[in-house]
């Protein structure tokens, strides 16, 4: 008989192998799925998987693509650490871009070297405004930050909708919904020539680093990882749950809100009515394969944001519908989790004694 | 299998478990008479609850012979045991504290129910029995005394043939406790089996008509308990002679430390109890300890004096006569007070993180253990070792987690994180609360020294034997309410006992019909 | 009579808006009450709208298509049981995994019905009653779903407190560790929940792509399905309340609708925004009562149980 038991303590090993696992499970099972599309798995792969990557380019584009899902969830992952179930990243995301992006629409003719310095920052004070709302409402009305933050990702691109739509329509752009294509003085600067490439690659990793010096060394990391493990046990310690709540939500809202604002004025180069792919929802799925850890998110970043050139190629060159990523990305989660039993438990193959003889 | 010609109603031959690293139960023997309170006697962690889950079918020996009758079978499942006539009464309860009386009882039954009809039979058995219980009262409502009675009689609406009790009286008052007796006197001769397990040596002597005794998860031996004394009884259950602590001298006391004047707190969880008006002081040199049956307010007061819940007046609570009831739990530990909560895993400590990290939870002020803001690892990780040498704790090292401790070490590893902050004012929950004898006299020990060397020590705890030991004066908690306190020369068993009762409940040992709780 | 006219068409809308909801939170809701949290009602509800919209297309059956949809939830259910249950994976990780998972693959299997025209769900018809003015098309004029779905309400709140079966789901809810040691099998009572509620989100799910609109369109739900979460939040966890809850959304999302076709001076965002806003501020009112959420959530909501040997 199989049993599943519990171990006497998490089993270290399985924090790094139980990713790999997962992802072996899904190339596994993505065979069957493009299988059943008709698709021969192994040119399928390739597509998804060597394709993109093949040339200097390509590997930029997998840069571009997981600066904004190593923004988002870096900042996730230390909710998630301390119980704050932020799943609003979107929302904060796209607050980001309307803040930073703002900056620019109403300052368009200003050529300074501090018009993006100002747009970063309002980004992430943007996005930070968005997580404080749900931030508010738990801590002062305990109402659930998971239904709220997420209720407050379709306000937010309601209101993306709303503004270019309306007042921050191009006035040359033919009535189309798009605001004016940001200035030189607004745009990031490109960190490799003839790529994509842009500074908000630097902020992603130097969020990393923040974020690891911050959950390694600093205390309130240590706060964060107390509150998240055992509650009880941070209030005997003295830390305070709501502050952490704040912080987690600050934290996550603003380094989202930077995601948004590196989007429009790095690769769009202005505002649209739709600015990411679902990059705030891709990112917990970034945040739980890359452990919550922020090295490991920048892995995981970067392997989610294959995905989404993968099915780009592969949708080019085999056919294959753009929502084989979705289901691609919720397939690795989906193993991860199913896998992370091996970290806390172990299965045995036991035999019993008959109790009667 | 023969006992003197006739047939057991439970017998148990070479039952054996192993967990992990545990051998919990190795080829243990047991047999038990109709009509027979039968003891099983053993100190925490002997193996009792894990052979009587055996009985009751919840766990599977992995091998040995269970007879019922004579007859060898096998208890699959709870169900089958019930089936059989075996009914259990778990010391924790298994009890719905949403739902009412009628509800948790039907819940235990088989089959279908009728509701208004159930309701009427609690009544009639819990009136044949002295165990007064209203059948619509929701669980949440009632003391620990009535929860058992639910258990109780939800196990005597099947007609059972051999009832299980886990340490019933761990939750009851001496007086309370000695209503129990008479009804489960009643039920023996009545033709039912009682298999009652206890540690508590004096009960068995007065209730039992057999005990076996368990040690390690062995099988030591079978006696009859009123033929031994306690010591003797004590002697098969312990094994070795432990050195009793050495009492304090009360000469010793210094000036008021801790001062509650009228204490008050509202519990904010629905379960909770409100604390109401304490009063009490702390002496330097000297242990006070709080008695009481648990649920009584204890987990509110200990709220209170760690600082998780601040009071509304702070002059409520004065340390050396200087307010603190406004402070919360770090500034209070800057005052020189420690604690050691009761729970010790997800409270006392975080059990998924190393104990390294749990040396610094409660300990990086008092320690310095962080420098320009970033927490030193190296002198973290001196502090965790320095606890574990000093303390004794058994481990494999300190990175591995505070989860994989036993309860004994972990418990002497929180123990020693407090007093290793050289605390003036230490506040201790059960201090050895399911530990093992070794460890349990190492921590007595810990504290009367470190009482003896000028600091005020304040301990609740549930376990009167405990509070003889080391206490020089102690106060009973009942209802949210604590008594006077007494020295603990002038004080005896019964008083406490009384008091533990509750002044002001109706609820008496007494047992009128139908008496509850307001 | 004629001055109610234009009443009629607004309450016909506000319950197809409020069946869906319906539908999802009443099946959340005996999930919940067995202990378990399942955040992926919105993907479930997108595989049932999605797997109902096939089947109905290719078969022509809109039985098929309901049975359909309710398996397709059902199936996702399971996925987040076997996780969930068996293997014990956090479960709000596990139900948001759940939502994105459902999000993609309806996406992949409904990508060829895009656009695709089904008639939609008949509704009842009958001679002499429907015609009744005002009235009869309300009580008698609507499709088999709406009647199901106040049959449904009904029949859950017989179960949960009227029932042993249903007072034993509600124990497991309670005390995961009582319910175990008195010989209930928690994980097997937590997977019919579980599936039971997947079922009802993607029937949920059919309402939407088989009768609100009637159409296909990836992520069609727009959120529905953590409305529905919020509901139960909203309604205490009661059956009643749930269906009160659900026609008051219904009828916040008909308002705005209604608004925008009147030609409204505010801009059609800001009247989208309403169903949100008004879910994040009847959260955050009911909440606000800290200890009467405690006193009604199943003390065991999203608790890992194993049973310790």
């Amino acid at each position: 008989m199989l049993r599943i038991e519990k171990r006497p303590e998490p089993a270290k090993s399985m924090v790094y192998l139980t990713p790999v696992l997962a992802l072996f499970l899904t190339v596994a099972s993505s065979t069957i799925l493009f299988s059943v599309l008709g698709v021969s798995p192994i040119e399928a792969l390739d597509n998804f998987f060597v394709e993109p990557v093949k040339d200097a380019y390509g590997v930029s584009e997998l840069l571009v693509k997981a600066t904004p899902l190593i923004l988002c969830a870096i900042g996730l992952s230390v909710g998630f650490r301390a119980n704050v179930w932020n799943i609003g990243a979107e929302g904060q995301l796209t607050m980001g871009a309307i803040f930073g992006g703002g900056v620019f629409i109403y300052l368009y003719d200003v050529d300074s070297v501090f018009l993006l310095p100002l747009m970063i920052v309002m980004g992430a004070v943007g996005g930070a405004l968005w997580g404080a709302i749900p931030a508010f409402f738990k801590t002062k009305f305990n109402a659930n930050e998971i239904l709220t933050s997420l209720m407050l990702v379709y306000v937010a691109l309601l209101l993306l909708s709303l503004l270019v739509h309306g007042p921050w329509r191009d006035p040359d752009g033919f009535n189309f919904p798009e605001s004016r294509t940001f200035s030189q003085s607004a745009t990031m600067p490109i960190l490799w020539e003839g790529t994509r490439l842009h500074f908000g690659w630097i902020l992603a990793l130097l969020a990393a680093l923040g974020a690891w010096l911050m959950l390694a060394k600093t205390l309130v990391g240590f706060q964060v990882k107390v509150i998240g493990a055992a509650p009880l046990a941070g209030s005997y310690a003295g830390f305070s749950q709501k502050k952490i709540i704040w912080f987690s939500l600050l934290l996550a809202g603003g380094l989202a809100g930077i995601a948004g604002v590196s989007e429009v004025s790095g690769p769009i180069g202005q505002i649209l009515p739709s600015i990411s792919p679902g990059y705030g929802f891709t990112a917990i799925i970034v945040a739980f394969l890359g452990r919550l850890h922020p090295v490991g998110i920048i892995l995981a970043g970067i392997l989610m944001a294959l995905t989404y050139l993968g099915g780009e190629t592969a949708q080019i060159n085999l056919g294959l519908p753009i929502a084989v990523t979705g289901v691609f990305q919720g397939m690795v989660l989906f193993f991860l989790l199913a896998c992370d039993v091996l970290v806390n438990y172990r299965f045995r193959f036991k035999s019993y004694g008959k109790a009667v003889s | 299998m023969d006992n003197n010609g006739i047939t057991p109603r439970l017998s148990l031959a070479g039952i054996t478990k192993a967990y992990p690293g545990v051998l919990a139960n190795d080829d243990i023997h047991l047999n038990i008479l109709s009509g027979e309170i039968h003891a099983l006697l053993g100190e925490n962690g002997a193996g009792k609850s894990t052979l009587v889950k055996i009985i009751y079918g919840v766990l599977k020996a992995d091998s040995g012979t269970i007879s019922w009758n004579g007859k060898p079978l096998e208890i699959a499942s709870p169900q089958a045991a019930r089936k059989l006539g075996i009914g259990m009464i778990f010391q924790h309860f298994s009890l719905f504290e949403a739902m009412t009386v009628t509800e948790n009882i039907a819940l235990g039954m088989p089959g279908r129910q009728n509701m208004a009809e159930l309701a009427k039979k609690i009544v009639d058995v819990s009136q044949k029995y002295g165990l007064p219980l209203q059948p619509d009262r929701h669980v949440h409502t009632l003391s620990v005394g009535e929860k058992q009675r639910i258990e109780i009689v939800r196990c005597l609406l099947q007609d059972p043939k051999l009832l299980i009790m886990d340490e019933p009286t761990s939750v009851l008052t001496p007086q309370e406790a000695e209503t129990m007796f008479k009804t489960l006197r009643r039920l023996a001769e009545e033709g039912v089996s009682i298999l009652y397990i206890s540690h508590k040596l004096d009960e068995i002597k007065a209730l039992c008509h057999k005990a076996t005794i368990l040690r390690g998860g062995r099988y030591i031996a079978e006696c009859d308990p009123t033929k031994e004394t306690a010591k003797s009884l004590a002697e098969m259950m312990i094994g070795t002679n432990l050195t009793a602590p050495r009492h304090m001298d009360n000469s010793d006391r210094g000036p008021v430390r801790l001062k509650a004047h009228n204490l008050s707190l509202e519990s904010t969880d629905q379960f909770g109890v409100n604390l109401n008006l304490l009063n009490f002081e702390v002496r330097t040199g000297e242990i006070f300890g709080i008695a009481g049956v648990a649920g009584n307010g204890q987990v509110e007061l200990l709220q209170a004096l760690s600082g998780e819940k601040t009071l509304e007046n702070t002059d409520e609570l004065l340390l050396d006569g200087n307010p603190i009831g406004h402070l919360g739990p770090v500034a209070r530990r800057k005052r020189k007070i420690a604690f050691v909560p009761e729970d010790r895993l997800g409270h006392g400590s975080v059990p998924d993180m190393s104990l390294v990290d749990n040396a610094f939870l409660s300990a990086y002020r008092t320690k310095n253990l962080l420098s320009n803001g970033l927490i030193n690892s190296g002198k973290t990780r001196d502090f965790a070792e320095d606890i574990v040498a000093k303390f004794d704790v058994r481990t494999a090292g300190v990175d591995h987690t505070a989860g994989s401790l036993s309860g004994g070490n972990l418990q002497k590893f929180i123990v020693g994180r407090e007093m290793m902050q050289e605390p003036e004012l230490i506040i201790i929950a059960h201090p050895t609360w399911g530990v093992d004898a070794g460890a349990a006299s190492a921590i007595h020990q810990a504290i009367i020294d470190l009482a003896a060397n000028g600091a005020a020590v304040l301990v609740v705890s549930q376990d009167l034997d405990e509070l003889f030991a080391i206490s020089n004066r102690i106060a009973v908690i009942a209802e949210g309410r604590l008594s006077a306190s007494r020295d603990i020369n002038e004080i005896s068993i019964e008083e406490i006992g009384l008091l533990m009762g509750g002044t002001n409940s109706i609820d008496s040992a007494d047992n009128q019909g139908g008496a509850a709780h307001a | 009579m004629s001055g109610f006219d234009w009443l009629v068409p607004v309450i016909l809308t506000v319950i197809t808006a409020a069946t869906p909801l319906v539908f999802a939170a009443i099946g959340e809701l005996v999930t919940e009450k067995s202990g378990v949290l399942n955040l992926g009602v919105e993907g479930m509800m997108l595989v049932g709208a999605v797997a109902a919209f096939a089947t109905a297309t290719v078969t022509g059956s809109y039985i098929l298509a309901i049975f359909a949809a309710a398996a397709a939830g059902a199936v996702l259910a399971l996925l987040f049981g076997i996780l969930t249950l068996s293997l014990m994976a956090n479960q709000v990780a596990t139900g948001l995994a759940l939502t994105l998972f459902g999000v993609g693959l309806s996406a992949l299997a409904g990508q060829d019905f895009v656009g695709e025209p089904v008639k939609a769900l008949a509704k009842l018809n009958i001679e002499g009653l429907t015609d009744i003015p005002v009235i009869g098309p309300i009580l008698f004029g609507q499709d088999p779903l709406v009647y199901l779905s106040f049959v449904l309400v009904a029949l859950v709140s017989w179960f949960l407190y009227k029932t042993k079966a249903g007072l034993v789901l509600r124990a497991v809810g309670d005390s995961h560790d009582a319910a175990h040691s008195i010989g209930y099998s928690v994980i097997g009572i937590r997977y019919l929940a579980v599936l039971f509620g997947g079922a009802m989100s993607g029937i949920g799910g059919a309402y939407l792509s088989l009768a609100y609109t009637p159409m296909w369109a990836e992520n069609m739900t727009a959120g529905r399905g953590w409305i529905a979460l919020a509901l139960i939040v909203f309604a205490t966890w009661k059956p009643g309340l749930v269906l009160i809850g659900a026609y008051m959304f219904g009828g916040i999302t008909i308002l705005q609708l209604h608004a925008q076709a009147a030609g409204l001076a505010i801009p059609s965002q800001v009247l989208s925004m309403l169903p949100y806003l008004a879910t994040v501020i009847v959260l955050v009112l009911i909440s606000k009562d800290e200890s009467r959420i405690r006193k009604h959530a199943p003390a065991c909501i999203g608790k890992i149980f194993h049973p310790a040997a």
